[in-house]
């Protein structure tokens, strides 16, 4: 099928790419843009590996078309550091070993950062049902729920 | 190799909390798991699956996909070598090279919905999957049998001729392969003395380990034979032994890198794809690259064994167990294993019993092929056998955590699987948990509480470990396991210990398999104990070199230098009066006192140590709807010594997880027609976040006598104990005991309405 | 495969006429991605609607409001006057899937997939809420009702598509919730629902009420019966207790993967009293 043009900003840069139309979005960030940060744990919406931000919101890029990206921005995990400084939250989840495997980590970091951009003092349950669709199968949560919830209280004593 | 005990030991780095070497290229998405590598002129790969549970294959006409513009090679079994009776050892299991082969491309039949059949490589996905539709398979369907109790009636549809093992007695299906029997002592007098004997029934569904990333590779042979396969394993070694000899290459023209790992819990222990995209990539003279769907993940890699057991214990009205046995029936899917002796072993290794027995078969179904998943065999059989341990007490009106200290086993009791155990740390688990706080909480209407120990072998293994001393005074540990849980911290961590240095100081890499001796699999909770026992003895053997040095630099006798707090110095008034050289002043001067220095130690490890765990868990039922909520979950566990307490609660905390997913929701489902319903997280359930509380964990250290610091694995045991602690909590909490996991809602309210 | 982003509803509905292969609309892609990578469809031509004027936005209607096709879950959890009005309808909404999925998803392209599960779909029969479609022929308003058709099927003709749906301004004392049964917490697909919505007259009975289900026939059910056991009531046990069973007998499931006839019958009744008793304390009764 013939490839589309598409003009898009990610992590604050302007970026173009070619992709199919049936191209995920995900899909072109790990091959043709080579930003594998982003993860694929199932193709079909149900991980929240492959989360990223779109115009602000959080969504799962397996779920979105390549063709959508064109006049959007998009926010990827490799977007989070500032140059070589990890973010509170990024270095609050290496203090509390809020990951073990690490694959779930960028998705949850996304996710968790989007939470704490709209609500910066968030209970452990809105925490939980917010990371309900990112599926860690190493952690339990705990050390997870900790970590972000240590970043947050960091964040607003800042 | 025995633990320090002479003089009491004072850990600097053991036992402290430092960040993981691999947090930063994780939490930045740098770190590069099995699909996250490209290789130039790479092609994409995918792969063809049976949509029957089981048929012969008549024919496979590939003429039109190979001649699809775009696609450069398709494979078949025919393009996999004869593998002869090879059986390969993985650690917890062994497998026939030739099951191995035939599972991972399907050989005159298919055993399965999903079995592989075919595989293409393409210039594109897209090309890839238009080449798929255009391959023909001639089946042949077969009456196909997917429950374990139906596999083993004769009569039953035949998953595959001519495996029955002698063991096995005759008039069952030929499905039935395997037999085992464990224990000792008199049953029928044991049973006989008892006030109360309660034999119960069990079934429990396949579950899969569940890990978030999807098998994937990179493999690339190029014209001369050799070739470089990256891969996400737990065994990049076992990979490159299987695929060789698939492939028909000698292993040293064969080098593995293990790539980070997305979560394996022994689901990565075993090869699916690996052989097909080597045999691609050396049709297509390019780089192939192969990546499972979630689907394909679900359908067609290990997942665990289905079960339906017997259980039956006799008790005094004082809580002691008299006898008990245990009828196993396993079925680890369409190709031979022998998970159930695990479970025959372990279902009654928590308890010091004079008359115990357990019984174990394996039967064939049309499944696909089990592989481990964290301590395989025990969550099942320990499950049955807790239940039935705290029906007992309910009925006799005893406290479940008194029983079990009361019948604990402990240093000196004959195990009921035969070995006699030494320092155990059971009783303290137990006596930990009668002390909390958790077991005095009040529960309110509709809760209830449930408990149960559990246990896990744990395993040692071939091991190789290079130390490198640099010349700047920083060390190179180089090891040969990929780090599933953050072993690497861990084993730095040791050799910091043991050298008398900072752990920053040393960087812990996972070698591939060119660059260091074998290493059996990331298994078997083995990597803390038996790398680092490899890592303490390789530090030792650099020891011994830098302190040889020293006494070459200072003129004195060798036997005259000892190692302390990180540096040489005279052993005595008598050796001389020299200050102390520390590591990096031998190391800077290295190139003139005789070369490069480095230790290393290669060995078979035994003397792992046994891991008991005790987990406390209540949950709330609603009577109207069956829907369990979990909320406070306490995990006890002895972990000998927690090298790196962060990560030893992590493996407590995941393995609890996983449990309790595996006790309320997951479940493979198969339809009449014998093909997998539930191929997705969507209707394969695992526990998301907001289904759990916290995971309380407190770590307890019984040294095993066979580490030098007293490690024991801990990564297993966590899994074992959930299953029966949330059966007992639903049927305390909802007044009707469940026997069948998993606990699902329409299960829990259907025990509920027809208790009336 | 094509895709075409129309600039407006007319544009649109040419495409969508004009295809002779298969064709599916995305607004938030939350089930037509999946079912393209599951295999299930192939579309010839997708037709993204989300540069069509309008199609993004909640406005103000003759005291309701007129949401957007592609106004996601999220946008509806944030816009207070739509919760404060319809809070059963932006709830169910809000439980099609998880954060992520909230970012896309809509309640029209939930009612047009037409999963007997969908989780909008009871609420907005419970609301009377009324799909606004443009066709080849024109535009017509059409109930949220008579749109399903079956497991994956509406009434939809060639070339029709929602562009907006209409909930209508409420009275005083009234007020709507869903709930719906999963075996988890999050993330599942509803085994059974309930939508409920009253109005109260002035001595804090029922005077009005609809009640849907969901996940327990092949399309939502609209359970007459079950409204007219509480009209008139207080929501007394007896009248909870007749609901129960007016909604189980309106059931008709099957047996699958996630729950079974026995269950789903029972589970109907339970979750249709208890969205019962919040839509009456939302809209100032007391329970």
């Amino acid at each position: 099928m013939k490839t589309i043009a598409v003009s898009t900003k990610i992590n604050g840069d302007a970026v173009d790419f070619v992709c199919a139309p049936d191209e995920s979005l995900l899909d072109v960030l790990r091959n043709r843009l080579g930003m594998t940060g982003t993860k694929e744990g199932c193709g079909t919406g149900d991980c929240g590996a492959c989360s990223v931000t779109l115009n602000g919101r959080l969504v799962c890029s397996c779920l979105v078309l390549g063709a959508e990206a064109e006049g959007a921005e998009v926010g990827t995990v490799e977007g989070m550091a500032e140059g070589g400084t990890l973010t509170v939250l990024q270095q609050a989840f290496i203090d509390h070993a809020a990951l073990q495997c690490g694959i779930c980590t960028p998705g949850i970091l996304v996710a968790a950062k989007a939470l704490l951009d709209q609500n910066p003092d968030p209970t452990d349950e809105e925490l939980r049902f917010w990371l309900a669709g990112n599926l860690c199968r190493c952690t339990g949560y705990d050390k997870i729920i900790r970590a972000v919830q240590s970043a947050a209280a960091q964040m607003r004593s800042a | 190799m025995a633990l320090d005990n002479q003089p009491k030991r004072e850990f600097k780095v053991v036992g402290t909390r430092p960040p993981r070497p691999d947090g930063v290229d994780k939490v930045t998405g740098r770190a590069q798991y099995g699909a996250d590598v490209s290789a130039p002129g790479m092609l994409v790969a995918k792969i063809l699956r049976s949509p029957h549970a089981h048929a012969e294959i008549l024919s496979i006409d590939t003429s039109a996909a190979e001649a699809l513009a775009g696609v450069k090679a398709v494979v078949t079994s025919r393009d996999f070598g004869a593998v002869g009776d090879t059986i390969i050892d993985i650690g917890e299991d062994s497998s026939p090279l030739a099951d191995i082969r035939d599972n991972c491309l399907a050989r005159g039949k298919v055993l399965y919905d999903g079995h592989a059949v075919a595989a293409v490589a393409a210039v594109s996905a897209e090309v890839a999957k238009a080449a798929l539709k255009l391959i023909k398979v001639d089946y042949r369907v077969l009456p196909h049998v997917t429950d374990v109790d139906a596999a083993m009636k004769p009569g039953a549809p035949v998953v595959l001729s001519g495996r029955v093992e002698e063991t096995v007695q005759r008039g069952k299906s030929e499905n039935v392969t395997h037999y085992c029997e464990f224990g000792h002592g008199d049953l029928e007098s044991g049973f006989a003395a008892a006030d109360l004997v309660v034999e119960r029934s069990f079934t429990t569904a396949a579950t899969h380990q569940g890990y978030i990333e999807p098998h994937a590779c990179l493999a690339s042979m190029t014209a001369d034979g050799k070739a470089d396969l990256w891969c996400c394993t737990q065994g990049q070694y076992n990979v490159r032994s299987v695929c060789a000899e698939i492939l028909g290459m000698e292993a040293s023209q064969l080098r593995v890198t293990a790539s980070e790992i997305g979560g394996g819990f022994g689901g990565k222990t075993s090869i699916f794809i690996e052989p097909v995209a080597l045999a691609l990539s050396r049709k297509a003279g390019r780089p192939v690259k192969l990546v499972m769907t979630r689907d394909e993940v679900f359908k067609a890699t290990g997942p665990t064994v289905s079960t339906s057991m017997d259980v039956k214990i006799g008790m005094t009205k004082d809580g002691r167990i008299t006898a008990a046995s245990s009828h196993l029936r396993y079925s680890g899917g369409a190709f031979p294993n022998a998970t159930v002796d695990m479970g025959a072993q372990a279902a009654f290794a928590a308890y010091d019993l004079k008359a115990v027995r357990t019984f174990g078969w394996n039967a064939l179904t049309n499944r696909p092929k089990e592989s481990a998943y964290r301590a395989p065999g025990a969550p099942q059989a320990i499950y049955a056998v807790e239940s039935v341990i705290d029906e007992l007490c309910q009925k006799l009106n005893l406290d479940p955590l008194e029983v079990r200290l009361k019948n604990a086993a402990k240093k000196g009791t004959r195990s009921s699987y035969g070995p006699t155990f030494d320092d155990i740390g059971l009783i303290a688990t137990l006596e930990a948990a009668k002390a909390h706080p958790h077991l005095k909480a009040p529960l309110g209407p509709n809760q209830g509480r449930g408990i149960s120990a559990g246990f896990w072998f744990n395993f040692g293994g071939n091991t190789c470990v290079t130390l490198n001393i640099n010349t700047d005074g920083t060390v190179s540990v180089t090891e040969g396991n990929p780090d599933i849980g953050g072993s690497r911290a861990s084993i730095g961590m040791m050799a910091a210990e043991e050298l008398g240095v900072p752990f920053e100081k040393v960087r812990t890499i996972v070698a591939d398999t060119a660059s260091l001796g074998h290493n059996d699999i990331t298994d078997g909770s083995r990597v803390t104990f038996a790398v680092g026992l490899a890592t303490i003895k390789a530090a030792r053997d650099a020891i011994q070199k830098m302190c040889r040095r020293a006494a070459a630099i200072w003129g004195i006798d060798e036997e005259a230098v000892e190692w302390v707090d990180g540096a040489a110095r005279p052993s005595g008034p008598n050796a001389g009066q020299f200050p102390p050289l520390t590591l990096a002043e031998i190391a800077a001067v290295s190139f003139q006192t005789g070369g490069p220095i480095a230790g290393h130690h290669e060995f078979n490890a035994d003397g792992a140590g046994v891991s008991f765990g005790v987990h406390i868990a209540d949950v709330e039922v609603d009577p109207d709807t069956g829907a369990t909520k979990v909320l406070r979950y306490t995990v006890f566990q002895d972990a000998g010594k927690a090298v790196h307490p962060d990560y030893v609660e992590g493996q407590m905390q995941g393995g609890a997880v996983q449990g309790i997913g595996w006790a309320l929701n997951e479940e493979y489902i198969y339809g009449a027609d014998g093909r997998l319903q539930n191929a997705g997280f969507l209707d394969y359930r695992i526990p998301v976040a907001s289904d759990l509380p916290m995971i309380d964990a407190v770590i307890l250290e019984i040294p095993n006598p066979g580490h030098p610091y007293g490690v024991r694995g801990v990564g297993e045991t966590g899994i074992v104990p959930p299953l029966a602690a949330l059966s007992n909590a639903v049927s305390r909490a909802a007044g009707v005991r469940l026997n069948r996991l998993p606990m699902s809602p329409p299960r829990v309210l259907e025990a509920i309405l027809s208790k009336g | 495969m094509r895709y075409a982003r129309p600039t407006s509803a007319a544009e649109a509905s040419a495409l969508l006429a004009g295809e002779t292969g298969v064709t599916r609309i995305l607004a938030g892609g939350t089930d037509v991605l999946v079912q393209m990578k599951a295999g299930m469809v192939e579309p010839d031509l997708v037709v993204d609607i989300k540069a069509i004027p309008g199609i993004r936005e909640i406005v103000a209607e003759a005291g309701g409001f007129r949401v957007g096709a592609a106004v996601a879950g999220a946008e509806l959890k944030a816009h207070a006057g739509l919760r404060a009005m319809w809070p059963g309808v932006v709830e169910a909404a809000n439980l099609i899937g998880s954060t992520q999925v909230q970012g896309r998803c809509s309640m029209a392209g939930n009612l047009c997939n037409a999963s007997p599960a969908a989780d909008s779909v009871p609420a907005l029969v419970a609301a009377d809420a009324v799909a606004r479609v443009h066709g080849p022929g024109g535009v017509r308003d059409v109930a949220v009702l008579a749109i399903p058709a079956g497991p994956g099927k509406t009434t939809l003709a060639k070339g029709e598509f929602i562009t907006s749906i209409f909930l209508p301004a409420r009275p005083a004392n009234a007020s709507d919730a869903y709930l719906r049964f999963i075996p988890r917490t999050e993330m599942d697909i509803a085994v059974a629902s309930a939508g409920v919505s009253l109005v109260l007259d002035g001595a804090g009975k029922v005077a009005s009420a609809r009640v849907a289900l969901g996940a327990v026939a092949p399309t939502v059910r609209l359970v007459e019966a079950a409204a007219a056991a509480i009209v008139g009531t207080k929501l007394d046990e007896a009248a909870l207790t007749a609901l129960a069973a007016a909604a189980s007998a309106a059931c008709s499931p099957i047996d699958d993967k996630r729950g079974t006839v026995q269950f789903r019958t029972h589970v109907a009744g339970v979750l249709a009293r208890r969205a019962a008793i919040i839509a009456l304390n939302r809209a100032g009764g007391m329970k």
